[in-house]
């Protein structure tokens, strides 16, 4: 199932990039 | 006009826009969507045509065009901020030497914003016209836009929460 299909599944998707996005983020500035 | 009051103007207007657009994004995603499933669903009830016929061609019309004013200010802003450079932004600060966290923070939720604008003009419209009727297609058509549209939209909304957690942490510090 597409978790994009449920607005829950949308927000989590969501919060997990942003997670993965800060730390990925973090690791290229070097901060 | 000198160029603080010029880049506050350009902000408050960046703001602005992308309230409006966002908003939308999540009455689409939040509210019409499920009541459109819901209206479809009450075979008794009056059924969701005038939602189509009423509410979304006006919503859809502030949606994009909301969304080119939130870029545009933004790309305007990013231009005439000192500590800034489109260049910069979108290459996410990489080879720019020193600290340069702001740019890749403020670069990530640009990309994301453009990414997102992309979705609106180029899958989410095109496809709500043949959804509404705007465009003449077939059942099939119809079906697979709606789909495509759909997806685009919920594709959208995840992608505001990271887009806007960096917005806002390229002046005010990410959480970690």
């Amino acid at each position: 199932m597409n978790p994009l299909d449920s607005i829950s599944g949308t927000i989590v998707t969501g919060l997990v990039l942003a997670v993965v996005l800060m730390f990925l983020i973090k690791a290229l500035a070097g901060a | 006009m000198d160029s603080i009051m010029m880049l506050s103007l350009e902000r408050w207007l960046h703001f602005l826009a992308g309230i409006t657009w966002i908003g939308l994004l999540y009455f689409f995603n939040f509210v019409n969507a499920p009541a459109m499933a819901q209206a479809n669903a009450d075979k008794e009830g009056p059924g969701p045509a005038a939602i189509g016929k009423y509410i979304m061609p006006q919503a859809l019309f502030w949606f994009r065009w909301a969304a080119v004013v939130t870029w545009v200010s933004g790309a305007l802003y990013i231009a005439s901020a000192g500590h800034y450079s489109l260049h910069g932004v979108f290459t996410l600060g990489i080879g720019q030497g020193g600290d340069h966290i702001g740019l890749t923070t403020i670069g990530t939720g640009a990309w994301l914003g453009t990414i997102m604008l992309f979705n609106v003009w180029v899958l989410i419209w095109p496809n709500q016209k043949k959804v509404l009727g705007i465009v003449s297609v077939t059942d099939a058509e119809k079906a697979k836009a709606r789909r495509v549209a759909f997806l685009a939209s919920r594709v959208n909304t995840a992608l505001s929460i990271p887009m806007l957690l960096f917005m806002g942490a390229a002046s005010h510090g990410l959480p970690i």
